[in-house]
């Protein structure tokens, strides 16, 4: 079954084709990839995903219901999350804080003047099981705005993970990372993946970490869908080596 | 964290047993009675609008027209409807909020600057219909020819119209109403979402908070304190006034909200007490008060950003 099917969705800005004529499903329990030279339109692509703004025209169904219209918080609440490529959170609060407030809404209780003790300790305890599978159990009570950088990018996929989603959107997990925190945020999307199952799709430039861990590659450039395959079809693929893997290389 | 939490708890208890104890401690020190009662009411004010600006990042100009529908609403009561000081001041918190709240739908959709100007704009509208609508609200002159009542409990009644003290406990009694109910917000999972509207819009939205909808519920609830302070401040002065409802009555709120530190709970009120302390000092001697309190202004932004709150804070830490 699939869990996201992107019908003939185009994106106009002016003259400009940002994103055009894509089609593509994202399977059940998938890890999907993107990648794409600079410019391919490849975050533009997550945006009309995410609801940042609506397609041009072509349809997007989520969970078998069509959102091509629907708002970014109501993608949410259907479950969606995403992460971006410059890190999204709450810089003057915790770690835990900041997952808190993933874990209340997720959990329905955004609008509620108080919650019952049990309803306390199941949010406490979601919070910190989300914060042990990304390896953050040790810096709760730190300021996210004072983490280093590959522990904020953690601190946002765990907010991300609170929300219990049905898929989830990271948009260059490794971006402006060194070798070591490439290799941890690596690890933890492939637990996430292989261990605990999400589907995942993701925007990604570091290519060991592409063919390390997708089952399926997306290859966009100026727009469109140049292919997609596995992984082994994609290294293969000439077109492909043509306009990005062999100037990359 | 219990230290921390104890060391809060010592904290809050001295914050209220200053504001109990103030008729006894400021009057010695050169004040008096009905100086600490407008602190309080100009006080809940400036936290209504540090309530938007220091944990929604919603910065309004124009919350002095709540504060003075409040007042209008309240004398408006007294006046012609009831003689009766409660219900005054479910008036004037009525009008102050319900007009609050269907101005807000027009206003969030605005960021910034924008929301500022939007919020003047409408500010001022309200100003014009208290100056120019004469015969209901006295045009230039203000309301007058209400005051308020006595407390009537059918066993006894409380003089808090002849009795400044007797007053000043009314006033702190509203206070603390006011206050707890918005550090009970605060600390709610709505509070929460407030916080996280304030610190990133963006992933707030990402994380399924429909943002314009939040900040309308703040906006409103801060307009239901904001008719509060305002219904209060007619009681102190048995007097509403169309400057009231002034833009740059809502200036002096966020001068006191940003000089005692806005992302203090508290902050407002110190901002509030030096503002009023200083105004009440500086203009019996001099006519400029006001550049003498807009010195103290810059000089505090400039070296306190955080406040004179957010100072104390820091050297605690």
């Amino acid at each position: 079954m699939n869990v996201l099917e992107i019908q003939n969705v185009t994106k106009r800005f002016g003259n400009l084709v940002a994103v055009n004529d894509i089609s593509l499903n994202v399977a059940k329990g998938e890890m999907c990839a993107i990648i794409g030279p600079n410019g391919a339109g490849k975050t533009t692509f997550f945006n009309l995903i995410s609801g940042f703004f609506p397609p041009t025209s072509g349809a997007i169904t989520f969970d078998g219901r069509n959102i091509t219209r629907l708002a970014t918080h109501e993608r949410v609440a259907r479950g969606m999350a995403r992460t971006f490529q410059i890190t999204e959170i709450f810089p003057e609060l915790t770690v835990f804080e900041n997952v808190r407030i993933a874990a209340e809404v997720a959990s329905g209780y955004r609008l509620r003047p108080w919650i019952t003790r049990s309803e306390k300790a199941d949010i406490h305890s979601h919070v910190e099981a989300t914060l042990k599978l990304v390896s953050l159990e040790t810096k709760t009570d730190r300021l996210v705005g004072e983490l280093a950088h590959g522990d904020q990018r953690a601190a946002e996929i765990a907010m991300a993970l609170a929300l219990k989603p049905h898929l989830l959107l990271l948009d260059e997990p490794t971006a402006g990372m060194g070798d070591q925190e490439t290799y941890h945020i690596t690890q933890l999307i492939r637990r996430l993946h292989r261990e605990s199952n999400y589907t995942i799709a993701l925007i990604e430039h570091d290519m060991r970490v592409v063919f390390h861990l997708a089952d399926r590659i997306c290859v966009l450039d100026q727009g469109r869908m140049l292919a997609q395959g596995t992984p082994k079809e994609i290294a293969d693929n000439e077109t492909v080596q043509a306009a990005y893997l062999g100037t990359a290389a | 964290m219990s230290g921390e939490q104890s060391r809060k708890l010592i904290v809050l208890a001295a914050i209220w047993a200053l504001l109990i104890l103030a008729p006894y401690w400021m009057v010695p020190l050169g004040g008096y009675t009905a100086l600490a009662t407008r602190v309080l009411v100009l006080g809940l004010a400036a936290m209504s609008v540090n309530f938007l600006l220091g944990f929604t990042g919603v910065l309004s100009f124009g919350h002095a027209a709540y504060f003075g529908l409040g007042a209008y609403g309240a004398g408006l009561t007294l006046k012609y409807l009831a003689l009766s000081t409660p219900l005054a001041l479910i008036a004037g918190i009525l009008v102050g909020g319900i007009c609050g709240s269907i101005l807000g739908l027009l206003i969030v959709r605005r960021r910034g600057v924008y929301f500022a100007m939007v919020t003047i704009a409408f500010g001022q509208v309200f100003y014009y219909i208290a100056f120019q609508w004469s015969s209901l609200t006295g045009g230039d002159d203000g309301l007058r020819g209400f005051s308020r009542q006595p407390l009537d409990f059918g066993l006894f009644k409380i003089d808090i119209l002849s009795s400044d003290m007797a007053f000043y406990f009314f006033v702190l009694f509203c206070f603390a109403i006011a206050v707890s109910s918005m550090g009970f917000i605060l600390r709610s999972p709505f509070g929460r979402t407030m916080i996280a509207i304030r610190e990133n819009e963006r992933r707030s939205r990402f994380l399924g908070i429909p943002v314009e909808r939040h900040i309308w519920i703040a906006f409103s609830l801060s307009c239901f304190f904001m008719g509060f302070a305002g219904a209060l401040y007619a009681l102190v002065n048995n007097f509403a006034d169309p400057r009231g409802l002034h833009y740059s009555q809502s200036g002096d709120f966020v001068i006191m909200a940003v000089m005692g530190g806005m992302r203090s709970f508290w902050g407002p009120l110190l901002g509030a007490a030096v503002f009023v302390t200083l105004q009440d000092y500086l203009s019996s001697v001099t006519v400029n008060w006001m550049s003498f309190l807009g010195l103290l202004f810059v000089l505090v932004v400039l070296f306190f950003p955080r406040g004179l709150l957010g100072v104390l804070h820091r050297s605690n830490t």
